[in-house]
């Protein structure tokens, strides 16, 4: 076994250079086959019914309008009315039926004339004012963590002290800020929606899943259809967006096999984009009340907060311990309730709930600066010794990168004092964040001919990140080979075990097991070229499309020489990577960034434009820069959507989920992001980590920078995100009422 | 060209094309499908055919070739591109068009495929992303995967279209007039940052290489 490693810092030929995706024409042209996209023989088009009710029983349902339907073929129900516990529907657009016919017009036909009827529940849907969540009853118990400096004397009531104890350091403090921050619960939105096409051949189905997880899903299909994991092949060479809720086969998925399976013939169900928004995930919300205790130069010591939020029927919320975001200001008591709402089910979202810890605490550290009249950017750098992370340095070096790209220094004003031009004011706000991004366990194979040729084959998939282009360049430095010389195979559960791409972990997985496969693959070649021209092994180098010995290129074979002298069968080598106590010298985990906000707002509209955005961002050692930037460009710009633009918006009247559409789901355009600007911090000692995931960290900062931008503009917060005009306008009507 | 239904359906009292952009794909299917709105009624019945509510042979001629294909009134052009013709690019994310993702060309101007009756496109030239592709790649594609405006990809084909459009009708466009003029298109994962660059490089003359 090789002894696995990077070139030093500066030696790569092709590793941290700005590389096109080797399948970026094929998506551009519409070459590119999603699971949306596969058209077979024969193949039904299936539909969905959603419950039109946030919190019901269904009664009864009647097929048979429907089966009269002409070119209506199968119907399949989600729920059984008979089964009084499994009739219950607890949120709008859950699937009750769907049917499979010729055409999408007929099966779309075949839903509207499904006849259900239904005794409609009471419902909740609407979390942000926590007394009407009380007096619904929708309010969990209280998770509550108290941490302090000091501890109570022997026989002193533990609660009296932490009273006595808080009243006293607020006393101490030099400014109190008392807030209220939110953020709503967001869609993933993901363009493609869930679903499947599905096919069998005989007793074994393929099903092409829109999926994060090509290697994860075969058993979802396979237990509930009673069969096991092998006779099932998982397919996906294109996914339309996941943002982490594209992990499981879902009930749809299954009854789309089921369909399959019964009618002989291929079928195609896909969600239609309401019940995409509806059903296949969301975002909890969060929101808190807090109050902060900061000295004289704005460093936070003391903070009490009580948040709650929903992550839908019984989904996840914020956890209280991850506020403060970051900062571990020395004394802290913090609450959380869960709000059960008739609300879709939560499922995991970039970075699942640092954004919104993030956005609803490092806004309550800008208040303190606005309450201290005192440089935002000082105080988050006074604040800094109280990270969790052991990252000050790299935050502080980051933040004073971000600080010159953004020019903060000069561009800076109090609260509410900037110059106004007519009605446009303008701000600066910044956060930041942490992430973890290590690779987990995997497997490939690199597969080398005698002629030359070499494949690789990994049950992963690209969720936009660039996968194949990774893995062809990991491959290709180590075999010195230019990058279309390496043929890249993920997409099928029949390749050997690999990662999900989800919490940034894909660029870590696949680089740690192509780099070992090849670096393995690179030694046996090595050794027989060695004999060959009698040198020392260990005295070879792979490059420029040749092996040779160190320094003098003349001395050596071609690539394909060299693999001709593995006589018949090709060389097959697997790559395994699985995590250990023991740090891996190609990758880490855990990373820091930085990202300050300039923003313009209109007082009289209430209209917010992003002016510029500088993101800095340490990832460890960059594979492809090109891919590397565009995530976070991508992150920031999903940023951007939950700061100023989206949100699902319930009706509390009647449960709906009202935005359930591409036109009413506000999104930002090209023409809404302003200017961005993206540095990596990649000192030595950041390259030498190895490879650290890189998806979900630039999402998390945009929510808290903007706001502070916001309110460094307007001398005002407006405490809940998306800050729409509505809300800005709201908020500058509250703050001039007499208190 | 002369029996087609397009050309029916125009000589009519009113424009029948301009009543099926305003009213929707959708309503219109079902006005056609049960042939009992406004758009069959007696001022019309003498000069439009009647079709459906079963297939109908019809020929479209997309991307430069006359392709056969069996419709029904209420079918999409979309959905006849991608079910009858393997033409996945232009893909179905909206139901009224809001998102872009579904852009083609008919007879050169920028629709979305899901808000068009293939059968309105009998004689009229459908273009669609696919024409860009080959083995001779058209500046705009190229650009997008130089500069990376794609990520998962899947509004990226209608992207690709809607930038050919715009540039077609400016070629000269400063980014300004980029930002501006390219708002029809939806984008989840974040590209617009690189559709920007890759706009801009093909107005300052094609993909670098």
């Amino acid at each position: 076994m090789a002894e696995y490693s990077w070139p030093k810092q500066g030696t790569a030929v092709l590793l941290g250079t700005e590389q096109d995706r080797i399948d970026g024409l094929e998506k551009a042209t519409g070459a590119a086959k999603y699971s949306y996209d596969v058209v077979l023989d024969r193949m039904l088009i299936a539909k969905v019914l959603g419950c039109p009710h946030a919190h019901c029983k269904v009664k009864s349902i009647d097929v048979t309008a429907a089966k009269a339907i002409p070119g209506v073929v199968s119907i399949h129900l989600f729920i059984d009315p008979k089964d009084a516990k499994k009739s219950e529907i607890k949120w709008q657009g859950d699937p009750i039926a769907c049917v499979a016919a010729e055409t999408e017009g007929a099966a779309a036909e075949g839903v509207a004339a499904l006849v259900v009827t239904y005794e409609v529940l009471e419902h909740f849907v609407t979390e942000e004012f926590l007394a009407a969540a009380e007096r619904a009853g929708r309010v969990g118990k209280a998770g509550v963590n108290v941490e302090l400096e000091n501890e109570p004397g022997e026989n002193e009531d533990e609660d009296a002290f932490v009273e006595k104890e808080l009243k006293r350091l607020y006393d101490e403090s030099a400014a109190v800020v008392e807030g209220y921050y939110g953020i709503q619960a967001i869609t993933h939105m993901c363009l493609e929606p869930h679903g499947s096409t599905c096919a069998w051949q005989g007793d074994k189905l393929t099903a092409h899943l829109s999926t994060q997880s090509v290697s994860g899903t075969a058993g979802q299909f396979a237990s509930p259809l009673s069969m096991t994991a092998d006779d099932v092949t998982v397919h996906c060479d294109f996914i339309g967006g996941g943002f982490g809720s594209k992990f499981q086969a879902d009930e749809w998925g299954v009854a789309c096999a089921k369909i399959a399976k019964e009618t002989g013939r291929p079928v195609k169900l896909m969600l239609d984009r309401d019940l995409e928004l509806k059903v296949a995930g969301c975002r909890p919300s969060g929101f808190v009340k807090v109050k902060v205790g900061a000295d004289k130069e704005g460093v936070v010591k003391v903070w009490d907060s009580q948040q709650w939020g929903t992550g839908g029927d019984k989904g996840a919320a914020v956890d209280e311990k991850q506020i403060p975001y970051v900062f571990n200001p020395p004394n802290r008591r913090r609450s959380a309730v869960r709000i059960s709402t008739n609300t879709g089910p939560t499922r995991a979202w970039r970075a699942p709930n640092h954004p919104q810890a993030c956005a609803i605490s490092q806004t309550a550290y800008d208040d303190v600066a606005a309450k201290l009249g005192i440089d935002s950017y000082d105080v988050f750098l006074r604040n800094l010794p109280s990270v969790s992370n052991k990252k000050a340095d790299v935050y502080a070096a980051e933040m004073e990168i971000a600080a010159k790209l953004m020019d903060w220094k000069a561009k800076w004003h109090p609260h509410g004092k900037g110059a106004a031009e007519g009605s446009i004011v303008t701000g600066l706000g910044m956060a930041l964040h942490t992430w973890g991004g290590g690779a987990v366990a995997g497997s490939c194979l690199v597969k080398v001919h005698p002629d030359g040729g070499v494949e690789t084959f990994a049950g992963s998939q690209d969720l936009g990140t660039g996968t194949r282009t990774v893995m062809a360049m990991v491959v290709a430095e180590t075999f010195g080979l230019p990058i279309p010389a390496i043929k890249v195979n993920i997409g099928s559960s029949k390749y050997p075990q690999a990662n999900p791409s989800g919490g940034s972990i894909t660029v870590g997985s696949v680089s740690e097991t192509h780099r070992r496969a090849s670096q393995d693959a690179l030694e046996k070649i090595k050794a027989l070229v060695a004999e060959k021209l009698g040198v020392e092994a260990a005295s070879l180098v792979a490059r420029d499309g040749r092996i040779y010995t160190d320094g003098s290129p003349d001395k050596g074979v071609t690539w394909a020489q060299a693999c001709s002298l593995l006589g018949m069968s090709a060389l097959e080598v697997r790559g395994e990577y699985a995590p250990s106590r023991q740090q891996s010298p190609l990758s880490s985990s855990g990373v820091g960034g930085v990202q300050m906000a300039e923003v313009a707002v209109d007082r009289n509209t209430g209209l917010v434009r992003m002016k510029k955005f500088v993101a800095v961002q340490d990832i460890g050692l960059v594979i492809n820069r090109q891919t590397a930037k565009s995530q976070i460009y991508g992150g920031v710009i999903m940023g951007i959507a939950y700061s100023l633009f989206e949100e699902r918006i319930m009706d509390a009247g009647t449960g709906a989920f009202l935005n359930a559409q591409i036109a009413d789901y506000r999104l930002p355009r090209l023409g809404d992001i302003g200017e961005i600007v993206v540095e990596f911090y990649e000192p030595e000692s950041e390259y030498n980590r190895g490879v650290i995931g890189l998806g979900e960290p630039p999402v998390i900062s945009p929510g808290a920078a903007i706001s502070n931008a916001v309110a460094n503009a307007l001398g005002v917060r407006v405490p809940v995100l998306p800050i729409t005009p509505m809300r800005v306008l709201d908020a500058l009507e509250s703050a001039t009422k007499p208190a | 060209m002369k029996d087609s239904p397009h050309n029916s359906a125009t000589r009519g009292g009113f424009n029948r094309r301009e009543f099926l952009r305003g009213s929707g794909a959708a309503a219109a299917a079902t006005a056609l499908a049960t042939g009992t709105s406004a758009v069959a009624d007696a001022a019309e019945a003498d000069t439009i055919p009647l079709y459906g509510p079963g297939l109908t042979k019809i020929k479209l001629n997309v991307n430069g070739q006359d392709r056969e294909v069996q419709v029904e009134p209420r079918m999409s052009l979309l959905e006849v591109l991608r079910h009858q013709l393997q033409l996945t690019g232009a893909k179905p994310v909206s139901i009224d068009g809001s998102s872009g993702a579904s852009t083609v060309w008919v007879d050169d101007a920028p629709v979305s495929a899901n808000t068009v009756l293939a059968l309105t496109c009998v004689g009229r030239k459908v273009r669609t992303v696919e024409s860009l592709g080959g083995s001779k790649p058209d500046a705009v594609p190229m650009a997008f995967v130089h500069e990376d405006g794609m990520q998962c990809g899947f509004c990226t084909p209608g992207f690709v279209v809607a930038v050919r459009a715009f540039l077609d009708k400016y070629p000269g466009a400063s980014e300004a007039q980029i930002r501006e003029g390219l708002n029809g298109n939806l984008c989840r994962c974040g590209t617009y940052a690189n559709v920007i660059l890759a706009a801009l490089e093909v107005v300052k003359g094609g993909a670098r290489g």
